[in-house]
């Protein structure tokens, strides 16, 4: 813990390992775009990648690397920074880390969402637009559902799985109603994929980060930590904890909602995010900022991944981050003799 | 979640009477469930043309009757019990209200081994996928108990290694279904569960893996019991409980894995019988298995008959119907008392 | 007693949980300055009582007043920099270290500016000093005993600063010596900070030794209070707790000592079991 002071009462603090953790992971997340950026059916290397980005290199290239590949990898950056954020969110506040927006049945609503839109017919944008619709409805039926005595976590988990299993049964339901290409289509966004991502896609979540990151990072982070010692004690140290909890809830769901609409329901990387950034910073609390960093990184590495390591192949990255994302979670059980408490 | 006795106790005797004449009603209502289901179906048939088609053979309903619905209502009773009894078997085994074939990741290993065989290996028939759906189900449990179980393990952590089993098997299934449109076809039906492709081949091969797994559940009852004290205590009270486990998770496979195979995963009868059965009969599991054996397949079946009469012309898969009925039991269950932290 | 004398009391509470009545017409004040302890068998509302007096659950009648006003009018903030709690249940994040969790207590003296100032880290160490954690500074709280954690909690509620510590059962689940060690610290914190206490204590014969000024409930009523001597008497305990006993001095203290009744001895010894 690092404290800088100046003589007229100002006094910051900050861990330099955790602000190790999220640069580096920030680094990781650059090195990863430009190998992106440079990959593809015309190659590039990662000079040339940099030179076109500051305004050089032909015509072709200028196209081919901020029409065609930027706005995948901004899209990527932005998923897994919004997702990771939820993650970190919600694990904190029901204090679980089983607490994902996928486990919570706020990804399957905005599927639902989705999928009403893949079976009826419908734009991208609409579709888009219903995921995001789907999430928050989603929300605020969890939220009511679990309000009575307030809205304890354990609860908040309890209705999640249950409103998450009605809503998968109601997806695969769905999916046996389209027409078989659409439910290929479908079957491809509930995987979640950066596939042909623009500008488009990114600019809503672009514009719900701006917005939010600054009120969850600087408005809610320290009333959120004394959260982790439990209702009673945050209450006590002057915590509004009904107020905050809602306020929280709200961000995270638009958050997950947001980013399945730009991407579809990329699965694990809220999940595992946080906890790979609280592993490298060592630190207690939630750990935003890293796991933002981390969850960008995740997401970039991952398609890059799903990109190349199959000939021929293009694989959706909610696949690669399903299954790095749930095997590394499965080796970190079984590494760890002593798991989060839950 | 033990439910409490609000009533003052009546006498053990009392009571005993009380839960034997519940698990003959119970059987009642099972019974009335099978004659719609053998009666009911997408053509409507009177009564007395369903009982001839049973009785003969040159009947011109007899085709129907034997060929479609008594396989049908015979594989829905085989794969309720089945899914009961492994749901509250695993819930005992784990002391954890929550642990379900389906959230454990059983139901998704099943899954994946047979969307292996379904896209890989050419295996077509339900027949062909028990083997690896057996193999699926057993590789999942021994895994997640491993990372999750073994000494020291929180019911927590087993549902955490289960959540990150699910979602890795999922992404898993769906990357299939996506490279190979064939696959996604045929395992899009298969994954919402469905009694629909029921014939008397399935069922037949199915019946053996079920009955013994039942054997082995119902014979772990009176040690369950005591291992619900705590191992030590179970110790004391002279049960081995490495060898109930093993007993446990032999059961949960062959149960989970064959019914999986014949319907496709069903979630959400498994966590909800046993929650529902919990609150007549208390966790004595020696009624608690009965019980659930019994309405755990008539809350199956009735879920599709019900999908019959409402999708008609068409119907609504099982899978389906039980999610959205069971629910919100579930929703209303734990929303109605407070809840126990585990 | 004049209404000048309590910073913290309650007038005519109704408290609830859901549809469930804990408490009706509830008056209690709290004596500025005094180790006020709490005591009734199990379930009469003493812990629902400290909850509402600590802004935890909202009375569904009548207010608790802090300071001459309604405690839910104030902000959360101003709130906890004059009345801290220890909850009966906290929850230590993973690896947290003692001074870490300890500093969690400057919470509402910091802001966005003002995250970790001198005078935060010398309140730590101080809160520390007097609950004789200090060398623990750097061990993981998980590490710990019960009775090294429970101090470690006081401490953190300490770190808060506040003229007012109410604490609810703080030597639950504590073997004796370490139950002794945490009230010796919780009447030192009274003698020599000057803090008022309100503690909800089970053992009687502690809350006699301990407290300045005992209310005794039981069915969500305030039965008696006043100053131990005069409230725990052979007939009070036989009401309150239905326990037939004797009260005697305590030899060391000379204040209130509750010894059970002995039961009738049987006059043969049953045979073992088989």
């Amino acid at each position: 813990m690092t404290v800088l002071r100046t003589s007229w009462g100002l006094s910051l603090r900050f861990r330099p390992r955790a602000l190790g953790v999220g640069a580096g992971a920030a680094v990781l997340a650059a090195g990863f775009g430009l190998v992106a950026l440079g990959s593809g059916d015309y190659p590039m290397g990662p000079a040339d990648v940099l030179r076109t980005l500051t305004g050089g290199g032909t015509v072709a290239e200028q196209f081919i690397v901020l029409e065609l590949r930027l706005p995948r990898l901004v899209t990527a950056l932005l998923v897994g920074a919004a997702l990771a954020l939820a993650g970190t969110v919600f694990q904190s506040l029901v204090r679980n880390p089983l607490g994902s927006p996928d486990i919570l049945g706020f990804t399957q609503g905005a599927s639902t969402g989705a999928l009403v839109v893949v079976v009826l017919g419908g734009s991208s944008l609409a579709l888009a637009g219903a995921a995001v619709v789907g999430g928050l409805g989603t929300g605020l039926v969890i939220y009511a559902l679990a309000w009575r005595r307030g809205v304890h976590g354990y609860r908040l988990i309890l209705v999640g799985i249950g409103v998450a299993a009605i809503l998968t049964g109601v997806n695969g339901y769905l999916l046996t109603r389209a027409p078989l290409m659409e439910a290929a289509r479908a079957v491809l966004w509930l995987t979640g994929s950066l596939d042909g991502r623009g500008w488009a896609n990114a600019g809503p979540l672009l514009a719900v980060l701006v917005v939010l990151a600054p009120l969850v990072l600087v408005g809610c982070a320290p009333a959120l930590r004394m959260m982790e010692l439990g209702d009673d004690a945050a209450s006590a140290l002057g915590v509004p904890v009904r107020r905050l909890r809602l306020v929280l809830l709200a961000a995270a769901v638009l958050l997950v909602s947001f980013a399945a609409a730009a991407a579809g329901p990329v699965s694990f990387v809220a999940l595992v995010a946080p906890h790979v950034a609280k592993r490298l910073t060592r630190s207690p609390g939630p750990n935003l900022l890293p796991s933002m960093a981390v969850g960008a990184a995740l997401l970039v590495g991952a398609d890059l991944v799903a990109q190349r390591a199959f000939a021929g192949h293009q694989l959706p990255v909610g696949v690669v981050t399903g299954v790095i994302g749930g095997g590394y979670l499965v080796w970190l059980l079984a590494m760890e003799r002593r798991v989060g408490r839950l | 979640m033990p439910a409490r006795e609000t009533a003052a106790p009546p006498s053990r005797r009392g009571r005993r009477a009380a839960r034997a004449a519940g698990l003959v009603t119970a059987v009642a209502l099972l019974a009335a469930i099978v004659v719609l289901s053998i009666a009911v179906g997408a053509k409507a048939m009177p009564l007395a043309d369903v009982w001839s088609g049973l009785l003969h053979r040159d009947a011109t309903e007899y085709a129907v009757v034997h060929r479609m619905r008594l396989p049908r209502t015979l594989l829905g009773l085989l794969a309720g019990t089945a899914l009961g009894v492994a749901g509250a078997v695993m819930q005992a085994l784990t002391r954890n209200p929550l642990a379900d074939p389906g959230l454990l990741g059983i139901n998704a290993g099943a899954s994946a081994a047979v969307a292996t065989a379904a896209a890989f290996l050419g295996v077509t028939a339900v027949g062909g996928y028990v083997w690896f759906a057996l193999l699926g189900a057993a590789a999942v449990t021994a895994l997640v108990y491993a990372v999750g179980g073994g000494r020291g393990a929180t019911p927590a952590r087993l549902a955490l290694a289960g959540a990150a089993l699910n979602a890795t098997l999922y992404s898993y299934v769906s990357a299939v279904m996506l490279l190979d449109t064939a696959s996604l076809e045929r395992l899009r039906f298969w994954t919402v569960g469905s009694l629909a492709s029921a014939d008397s081949a399935t069922v037949t091969r199915v019946l053996p893996f079920i009955l013994i797994g039942l054997l082995v559940a119902l014979g772990a009852a009176r040690p369950l019991n005591a291992l619900a004290l705590g191992d030590d205590a179970a110790r004391a009270l002279g049960a081995r409980p490495a060898l109930i486990r093993a007993a446990v998770i032999v059961a949960v496979t062959l149960l989970c894995g064959a019914a999986t195979a014949a319907c496709g995963p069903i979630v959400f009868v498994g966590l909800l019988v046993p929650h529902l059965v919990r609150a007549l009969t208390g966790p004595d599991l020696r009624w608690l298995l009965p019980y659930c054996a019994v309405l755990a397949p008539a809350l199956l079946l009735g879920a599709d008959v019900l999908g019959r009469v409402l999708g008609r012309p068409g119907e609504l898969q099982v899978g389906m119907v039980t999610a959205v009925l069971g629910g919100p039991l579930f929703l209303w269950l734990v929303t109605r008392r407070p809840v126990a932290q585990p | 007693m004049r209404p000048g004398d309590s910073r913290l009391g309650g007038t005519a509470l109704t408290l609830a949980y859901d549809q469930r009545t804990i408490a009706e017409n509830l008056t209690v004040a709290v004596p500025d300055r005094s180790f006020t302890v709490i005591i009734g068998p199990n379930a009469c509302g003493k812990s629902t009582l400290l909850r509402a007096l600590s802004r935890m659950l909202r009375p569904s009648a009548g207010a608790v007043l802090l300071d001459g006003r309604d405690i839910h009018d104030l902000p959360a903030r101003k709130v906890a920099r004059t009345l801290g709690l220890l909850p009966q249940s906290s929850i230590a994040p993973d690896g947290i270290s003692v001074a870490e969790l300890v500093a969690r207590g400057r919470y509402p003296h910091q802001g966005l500016l003002r995250q970790w100032s001198r005078e935060d880290e010398r309140v730590v160490e101080e809160s520390m000093a007097a609950t004789g954690v200090d060398d623990l500074a750097d061990r993981a709280v998980d590490e710990l005993s019960g009775g090294q954690r429970q101090r470690v909690w006081i401490a953190m509620a300490l770190a808060q600063q506040t003229p007012l510590l109410l604490l609810d059962e703080p030597t639950t689940y504590l073997d004796i010596a370490h139950q002794i060690e945490i009230l010796d610290l919780c009447a030192r914190l009274h003698e020599e900070q000057g803090r008022t206490l309100v503690a909800v204590l089970h053992d009687l014969n502690h809350a006699a030794r301990y407290a300045t000024h005992l209310i005794a409930m039981r069915d969500g009523r305030v039965v008696a209070a006043g100053e131990p001597a005069s409230v725990v008497t052979a007939d009070l305990v036989a009401e309150v707790f239905g326990l037939p006993c004797r009260v005697i001095d305590d030899p060391e203290t000379g204040t209130p000592l509750v010894v059970p009744a002995a039961r009738r001895r049987a006059t043969t010894l049953a045979p073992e079991p088989a």
